[in-house]
């Protein structure tokens, strides 16, 4: 009874996370929007941005693993190298999102200091876009965190007399 | 966990994994963890450089403008400076419960607590590193889509300690990071041996 609860638990918040990475990326990738202020072009895709390339690259590799996972998650014999591989995931999305939010803060608010104005005035469309790519990969990862943590807790409790 | 002195479990093929030098190792590493975490925040918070530029020239006398670049203007800057704070923080207090600790009794809850906690602040530094690491790139490379200039050249000094406070706390994160697993495996070895099962001994290298 306890075992079916677990494996109920672990497939459902594996679910989640597969899509909240897959709309994170998908998202991320089909933000472009172009705008014509006084004569000079601009044009925002995910792609001008070395951080951004790297938030996708971290989310796809995340949705990727996430579908091998539900596929394995019933053999045995994987059980350790997949609670290690959950690890460095959740870490990669975890560094990947705080990276893309740092950036994000100075397009929209600007650094006054380094003579950088904010962006998002002129390619409203395109901001929006990002937030929501960043909200999705936001609850990706807690929802990581917490699969990290009910593994622990699941993998750790026969050795306790608690 | 009682501490029983250079106990070494039943001899196997290869060497094995005493528990006294396990702990050894575990605490030296903590040490060392806390220590690049520490340097980190400091680096960081001590950051600042102030330069005048001649900005144009009234006939003879030349008009000056200083500007200041401290690590307070960059949000993700403050971010990883409390991150860094936070794990040296949690490494001094885990250096100090493994020295002081053995005499409270709590013995079911320590150590998911302890694994735990390790995670937390995994995911906690590497947030801040990778945070500040992509601000540092888009300082030293600016960005010409969104016409936002690069300031490494005119800060070269300030951009220096920056990047050396980003190392020191890349090399905080993959300490905690073998920690973290050298801590549930040492946990896991000590418990398989104190049930007696023979079959269950990981052998590692020394």
């Amino acid at each position: 009874m306890a075992k079916t609860k677990r494996i109920i638990i672990t497939i459902l918040l594996r679910l989640l996370a597969f899509g909240a990475t897959l709309s994170a990326t998908v998202v991320m990738v089909t933000s472009h929007e172009s705008a014509e202020v006084m004569n000079i072009k601009f044009s925002a895709k995910y792609s001008n941005s070395p951080t951004f390339k790297f938030y996708v690259t971290a989310e796809a590799i995340a949705t990727g693993y996430g579908l091998i996972v539900l596929f394995l998650s019933s053999r045995r014999s994987f059980d350790r190298l997949i609670v290690i591989l959950d690890v460095v995931i959740a870490l990669t999305l975890t560094s990947s999102i705080s990276a893309a939010l740092a950036v994000a803060q100075i397009g929209k608010k600007g650094d006054t200091h380094a003579g950088w104005l904010p962006v998002c005035n002129q390619v409203p469309k395109f901001c929006d876009h990002v937030t929501g790519a960043l909200i999705a990969g936001f609850v990706a990862a807690i929802v990581y965190l917490v699969l990290n943590l009910y593994s622990l807790h699941v993998f750790l409790t026969p050795l306790f007399p608690v | 966990m009682a501490l029983q002195s250079g106990e070494k479990l039943p001899m196997f093929i290869g060497h094995i994994w005493s528990k006294q030098k396990s702990r050894w190792t575990l605490l030296g590493l903590r040490l060392l963890a806390f220590l690049a975490a520490a340097a980190a925040t400091l680096v960081m918070v001590l950051n600042k450089q102030t330069k005048t530029f001649v900005v144009a020239t009234i006939g003879t006398t030349p008009v000056n403008l200083t500007l200041t670049a401290k690590f307070h203007h960059t949000p993700a800057f403050v971010f990883f400076a409390i991150a860094n704070g936070l794990v040296s923080i949690h490494n001094l207090v885990m250096i100090m419960m493994d020295l002081l600790g053995s005499k409270l009794n709590y013995k079911g809850f320590q150590f998911p607590m302890i694994a735990s906690l390790d995670m937390l602040n995994l995911a906690l530094v590497s947030g801040g590193a990778n945070a500040a690491a992509f601000m540092a790139e888009l300082g030293k490379n600016g960005n010409s889509h969104a016409r936002w200039d690069k300031i490494c050249d005119k800060f070269g000094p300030y951009c220096d300690r920056g990047a050396g406070a980003l190392i020191a706390s890349f090399l905080a994160l993959a300490l905690m990071l073998l920690i973290s697993f050298l801590s549930i495996l040492n946990h896991k070895l000590v418990n398989s041996s104190s049930h007696n099962s023979h079959n269950n001994i990981i052998a590692l290298p020394n």
